[in-house]
C-alpha cells in the first residue's frame, strides 16, 4: 500500500494504518453482508432464515436444494421470469436503439440547447420512480397502455435510457472526430460513416448501456407494481409479494440466482471496459 | 446548405427520435400527475347542476331552493348509475363525515317525488340545514383547484375563504417531509463517513488489489435492489442472523433481543447499504485522479500528516465529496421500496405516502399534489447537480 493520508492522520506508525484498514474491511464487510449471507441460507434444509446449527458444523445433511427446486417446479415463478424476459430484453432493445442514436446526435458540436437535452434524457434515472409510476399509471391508463405488456416496455425502456446516454457518451468522448471527416473525404455516406466507421469503435460503450438498462428493467418493481395486471408479474413483482406476504427460504434461492446474475453483468461490463468502452 | 448548417441538422435528427419519445413516455405522464393535481371534476361532472346553482349563490345562509332540488335528483340518479361512491368520497375528502351524509341520503331521497327539497333534505339529515355543508360541496365542486396542494401542505380554507394551518395534531404530510429530508440528510452524512476512508484505500492501492476492492463495491451495487432488502429481513430481524450472533456471544439475552428492522433503523440501515456505492465511486473517480506527489510534497515541506490531508488532500477531494453527497442525497429523498419493506410503520418516507394514496385510501389528487411537491425538490436539486458536477457525469461505476 502507498503512503496513506488517513493512516498518518490517526496517528503515526503501524497502528493507525491498522486502524484504518481495520475501518475499511468493515465497511466491505458491511456492503457484502448480505450476499455472504443470502447465498448460504438459500441451501437451508429448514425453512428458517438463520443458520442452523447443523449448518454451522458444515453437516452435508443441513443443507439442501429443496428451495431450488420448489422455484424450478413452480408455475407462478416460472411465468414471471418470462415475463421479465420479454420486458427486459424488449425495453433494451428501443433504449438502446434511440439511446445510442441520441448520444451520437449529442457528441457533435453543433447540436443545439445540448445541456438542456442531456439533462432532459438523462431525468428519468434522478426522478423518484414513485412519481414516475404515478404520471405513467395516469397517463399510460388513459391512452389505453394500462396492464399491457406495450406499456411496461415503455416505461422501463424510458428507465433504462439514461444509463445507454451516460454510457455512450462516455465511449464518444474518447472518439477522435477527424475519422469522420476522413470517412466522408473517401465517399461514405452520413449513414455509412456511423454505420462502418463510429458504431464499431464505440460498441463496448453500447453493450454496457444496453446491460445496464436491461439490469434495471429486470430488477425494477415500482412501475410494474402501479402499471401491471397480473398476467404481467414479473421477477421482482413476485419477490414483492414474497416479502411482504410471507416470506419462505424460495425468496433467496430466486435471490440467489439474481447475485449470480449481477455477478456475470458485472464481469461482462467490466472485460468490456478493458476493451476501451463505458 | 453550409457544411454547418448540415452537421448541425444530422446531429438534431439524430436526437429528435429519442427525444419524442422521451417526450411521450415520460414528461407527458409527469404533466398528466401535474394536471391531476389541480383538476378535479369527480364532483362537478356528476353534480353539474347543483354546483351551478351554488355558484349562483351569496353564500349567506342557506342556498337556494334550486340547488336543493338539483342536489336532490343529481343524488338520486348516482346512486342509480353506480358514480354515487365517488362522488361520496372526494365530498368526504372535503369534510370528514360527507360521506355517509351523501350515501343515506340518496337512499332516502329515492322514494320523494316534489318538494319543497329544502325541507325534503334537512327531514333527510340535518347537515343540509348546515351552510358549511354547502360551502364543502362547492369547494368539491371546484373543477381547477389547489386543495390538493393545501392538503399536502398540512393546511386549510377556513369558511371565510382564508388559510389556515392544521392544528398540530393533524398535520400528517410536513412532519413527514420533513423526516424524509433530515433522514436523507443523514443517510448522505453515514455514506460520506463510510465510503471516503473506502475510496481512498482504493484509490492508492495498487492496481490489481484496487481492481479487487472494487468489485467488492461493484457486486452488491448490481445487485437486485429486493436481494439486497431481503437480505437485511433476514440479517436483522428478530430470530435473525445479527440476533442471533448477538445472543450467542451473550450482548443480548434471549428476550432482549433488538428491534433492528420494521422501524426507522432498518430504513437507515438498508438506504445506507443500498446508496453507498454511489458516493464511493465518485469519490474514487476523483482521488484516482490525484497525483500521490503532492501529499509527498507537502510532507517534504513540513506539514504534518492532519494539515496535509486538510490543506491539499480533502480540498482536492470537494467535487467528489459535493458530487457523492448531492446525489445520495438526491436518490434517497425519492426512496420507496426499502422503507416499504423494511421501514415498518415509524420508517415510512414521503414516498410511501404517494403510494398509499394512490394504492390504498385512492384519493390520486392528493398522491399527486404531493407527487408534484417532490418533483420540484428534486428537479431543483438536479439542476444544482448539472450546476456543480455535471449530469453526463453521474457515476455508475
Amino acid at each position: 500500500m502507498g503512503p496513506s493520508a488517513f493512516a498518518r492522520l490517526l496517528r503515526p506508525g503501524q497502528l493507525g494504518r491498522a486502524a484504518y484498514v481495520a475501518y475499511c474491511v468493515a465497511v466491505l464487510i458491511f456492503l457484502f453482508a448480505p450476499i455472504l449471507v443470502i447465498v448460504p441460507l438459500s441451501f437451508n434444509a429448514e425453512p428458517y432464515f438463520t443458520f442452523t446449527e447443523g449448518m454451522l458444523r458444515l453437516d452435508p445433511e443441513a443443507y439442501s436444494l429443496r428451495w431450488y427446486r420448489e422455484i424450478v417446479e413452480n408455475e407462478v415463478w416460472r411465468r414471471s421470469l418470462v415475463n421479465s424476459l420479454i420486458i427486459g430484453v424488449s425495453a433494451t432493445v428501443l433504449a438502446t436503439a434511440l439511446g445510442t442514436l441520441a448520444a451520437l446526435g449529442l457528441a457533435s458540436p453543433a447540436m443545439p440547447a445540448r445541456r438542456f437535452v442531456t439533462g432532459l434524457l438523462i431525468s428519468p434515472m434522478i426522478t423518484p420512480v414513485i412519481i414516475s409510476a404515478t404520471g405513467m399509471f395516469f397517463f399510460y391508463s388513459r391512452i389505453g397502455l394500462g396492464q399491457t405488456y406495450l406499456g411496461l416496455i415503455l416505461a422501463h425502456a424510458t428507465l433504462g435510457i439514461p444509463f445507454v446516454v451516460i454510457t455512450v457518451t462516455a465511449a464518444l468522448a474518447g472518439y477522435d472526430r477527424n475519422l469522420n471527416r476522413a470517412a466522408a473525404s473517401l465517399g461514405a455516406s452520413p449513414f455509412a460513416v456511423v454505420r462502418r466507421v463510429q458504431l464499431p469503435l464505440i460498441a463496448p460503450g453500447v453493450i454496457s448501456g444496453a446491460l445496464f438498462a436491461f439490469a434495471t428493467s429486470f430488477d425494477e418493481v415500482v412501475v410494474v407494481l402501479f402499471m401491471a395486471g397480473v398476467e404481467q408479474r414479473t421477477i421482482p413483482r413476485q419477490m414483492w409479494a414474497g416479502i411482504r406476504e410471507q416470506i419462505s427460504p424460495a425468496i433467496l434461492a430466486v435471490a440467489t440466482f439474481l447475485v449470480v446474475f449481477a455477478v456475470l453483468l458485472l464481469a461482462v461490463v467490466a472485460w468490456l471496459r478493458k476493451r476501451g468502452g463505458g | 446548405m453550409s457544411h454547418q448548417s448540415r452537421e448541425r441538422r444530422r446531429a438534431v435528427g439524430l436526437a429528435l427520435p429519442l427525444l419524442l419519445f422521451i417526450v411521450v413516455t415520460f414528461v407527458a405522464p409527469l404533466a398528466a400527475m401535474l394536471v391531476r393535481s389541480i383538476h378535479d371534476p369527480a364532483v362537478v361532472d356528476a353534480l353539474p347542476e347543483t354546483i351551478s346553482a351554488l355558484e349562483g349563490w351569496d353564500g349567506q345562509g342557506l342556498p337556494p331552493e334550486e340547488a336543493f332540488a338539483a342536489m336532490a335528483r343529481e343524488l338520486v340518479d348516482a346512486r342509480a348509475d353506480r358514480s354515487l361512491g365517488k362522488v361520496a368520497s372526494a365530498l368526504n375528502r372535503v369534510q370528514g363525515g360527507l360521506r355517509s351524509v351523501v350515501s343515506r341520503s340518496a337512499r332516502s331521497l329515492e322514494g320523494v317525488s316534489e318538494g319543497p327539497w329544502r325541507e325534503a333534505m334537512a327531514g333527510v339529515h340535518e347537515a343540509w340545514s348546515d351552510p358549511t355543508t354547502w360551502h364543502a360541496v362547492l369547494a368539491a365542486g371546484q373543477r381547477f383547484t389547489l386543495r390538493h396542494y393545501l392538503g399536502a401542505l398540512d393546511m386549510r380554507r377556513l369558511p371565510d375563504g382564508s388559510l389556515a394551518r392544521q392544528p398540530e395534531d393533524r398535520r400528517i404530510y410536513l412532519p413527514l417531509l420533513w423526516r424524509t429530508l433530515a433522514v436523507s440528510a443523514s443517510i448522505a452524512v453515514i455514506c460520506l463517513v463510510l465510503g471516503y476512508p473506502l475510496a481512498h484505500l482504493i484509490a492508492i492501492s495498487p492496481p490489481g488489489r484496487a481492481n479487487l476492492l472494487l468489485a467488492l463495491v461493484l457486486v452488491p451495487f448490481w445487485t437486485s435492489l429486493l436481494v439486497r432488502t431481503t437480505a437485511w429481513i433476514v440479517l436483522l430481524q428478530r430470530q435473525g442472523v445479527v440476533n442471533d450472533l448477538l445472543a450467542a456471544i451473550g450482548l443480548v439475552g434471549e428476550d432482549g433481543r433488538l428491534a433492528l428492522i420494521y422501524n426507522m433503523t432498518g430504513t437507515v440501515v438498508a438506504m445506507t447499504h443500498v446508496l453507498l456505492p454511489f458516493m464511493v465511486l465518485p469519490l474514487y473517480s476523483v482521488m484516482h485522479g490525484i497525483p500521490p506527489q503532492y501529499m509527498r510534497a507537502a510532507s517534504s515541506l513540513g506539514a504534518r500528516p492532519a494539515q496535509a490531508f486538510a490543506r491539499v488532500y480533502w480540498p482536492l477531494t470537494l467535487p467528489g465529496v459535493g458530487a457523492g453527497t448531492l446525489l445520495v442525497f438526491i436518490l434517497a429523498i425519492g426512496y420507496y421500496i426499502t422503507p416499504a419493506l423494511v421501514g415498518g410503520s415509524s420508517g415510512q418516507l414521503i414516498s410511501n405516502m404517494v403510494a398509499y394514496h394512490m394504492q390504498t385510501s385512492l384519493n390520486w389528487g392528493l398522491a399527486a399534489a404531493l407527487g408534484g411537491i417532490m418533483l420540484a425538490g428534486v428537479l431543483a436539486l438536479y439542476v444544482l447537480y448539472d450546476r456543480l458536477v455535471g449530469v453526463e457525469r453521474l457515476g455508475l461505476g
